[in-house]
């Protein structure tokens, strides 16, 4: 009996690796994959459209679909728990706090013509590099390679539960030290500022003159089109500054 | 599933928020791009993990718990990020990396922008503006 059991662990062993390939077929696809592509094009486009478009808000709900297709593909992956949890954290808080974020600075509604930097080109020529050198090795790294998605979920909550709670407890309770300093953090970044305006304008005013000493000329034109959407807080020491990031 | 399908769909959009993170001049959007950089390592962590849980019979779920705590950290980082912004906004008037520019080595005195000189120093501030 001993020797069967061998033959089997050998025949499993060669299944995964070049079994798998003549079980699985390369080029047919099944419906999971089918339905990962097209959410993954979907994901891919909105990701796209978040860093290229230059309307900051529609950025910020570009960057929800993508999340939310980010759970989907999640939730293909039979990682339900981690779907869910994406969810609520990214597309609940994250989204909500970048748009909270955007409305604060006082982000224009409109075009912004200075979204992109000058070194745009520069970007796209690592980025594109970049993603051929890595789409190159992953594909070349794991060509024979297949998820098993049948029988039980890997990610259902009761299997990341019972394994957060007893392999990961530790760095569980150590993350929510660090949730909690970053709360503190946050607040205590918050107020500062807060209470530096309040002492006094002159603070403010000397260093809005070292910031647009050099900028009035080149904010100018922005400056004019910007200023035509949004009333001029009196706060602030000179409109030049608050042409740029429109 | 072919495991190439999540890993590509994952490179591509860690090159994507890399090309966001370049390329952008306003903070948020950075911050932005960098949410999408963390998502890609998310998604490569939740399909190794599923991958491992039944070819190697990993029963840690190591990849889906780091999955986790990424994402926690990302929500202390974008609330950390976005308080650091609103400071800068509030004494600067602008969250425009290309101008916070004090620590920024060089010559050029605060002119306008030319490439060469900029690579460096929005690497700077988006370190510190995203820090």
């Amino acid at each position: 009996m001993t020797l069967a059991t061998t033959v089997g662990r050998l025949h499993l062993a060669t299944d995964s690796t070049t079994g798998a390939a003549e079980s699985h077929g390369f080029l047919s696809p099944t419906g999971v994959e089918i339905a990962f592509l097209l959410v993954g094009l979907v994901t891919l486009g909105a990701a796209v459209f978040t860093v290229t478009t230059r309307q900051l808000v529609h950025a910020a709900l570009w960057l929800v679909v993508a999340l939310g297709g980010l759970a989907v593909e999640y939730l293909l992956l039979t990682a339900e728990f981690i779907a869910w949890v994406q969810v609520l954290i990214y597309v609940g808080a994250v989204v909500v706090l970048i748009l909270f974020g955007l409305m604060l600075t006082r982000a224009p509604i409109g075009r912004s013509p200075d979204a992109d930097s000058g070194n745009r080109w520069a970007a796209v020529t690592v980025a594109v590099a970049a993603a051929a050198a890595l789409v190159w090795v992953v594909v070349d790294a794991f060509r024979t390679t297949w998820i098993d998605l049948d029988g039980p979920a890997a990610g259902s909550t009761a299997v990341t539960g019972a394994s957060l709670f007893q392999n990961w407890v530790l760095p569980f309770e150590a993350l929510s030290v660090l949730l909690l300093a970053a709360l503190v953090g946050a607040i205590v970044l918050s107020r500062k500022a807060k209470a530096d305006r309040a002492a006094g304008t002159g603070g403010t005013a000397a260093t809005g003159r070292v910031a647009g000493t050099g900028r009035a000329a080149g904010t100018g034109g922005t400056a004019a089109t910007g200023g035509t959407t949004e009333t001029d807080p009196p706060a602030d020491p000179n409109g030049a500054d608050k042409g740029g990031v429109r | 599933m072919h495991l190439a399908y999540p890993a590509v769909l994952s490179v591509l959009l860690f090159c994507t928020g890399l090309y966001g993170v370049l390329a952008r001049r306003n903070a948020i959007l950075v911050l932005m791009s960098v949410e999408l950089m963390l998502n890609a390592v998310n998604l490569n962590l939740v399909a190794f993990d599923v991958w491992l849980s039944k070819a190697a019979e990993e029963t840690l779920h190591s990849g889906q718990a780091l999955t986790l705590f990424t994402i926690a950290i990302a929500a202390a980082e974008i609330g950390i990020g976005l308080a650091i912004v609103l400071a800068v906004h509030r004494n600067r008037g602008t969250s425009d990396i290309d101008k916070l520019r004090d620590t920024a080595e060089g010559h050029e005195p605060d002119g306008p922008d030319t490439d060469a000189p900029a690579a460096a120093g929005t690497a700077a501030e988006k370190a510190e503006a995203t820090a």
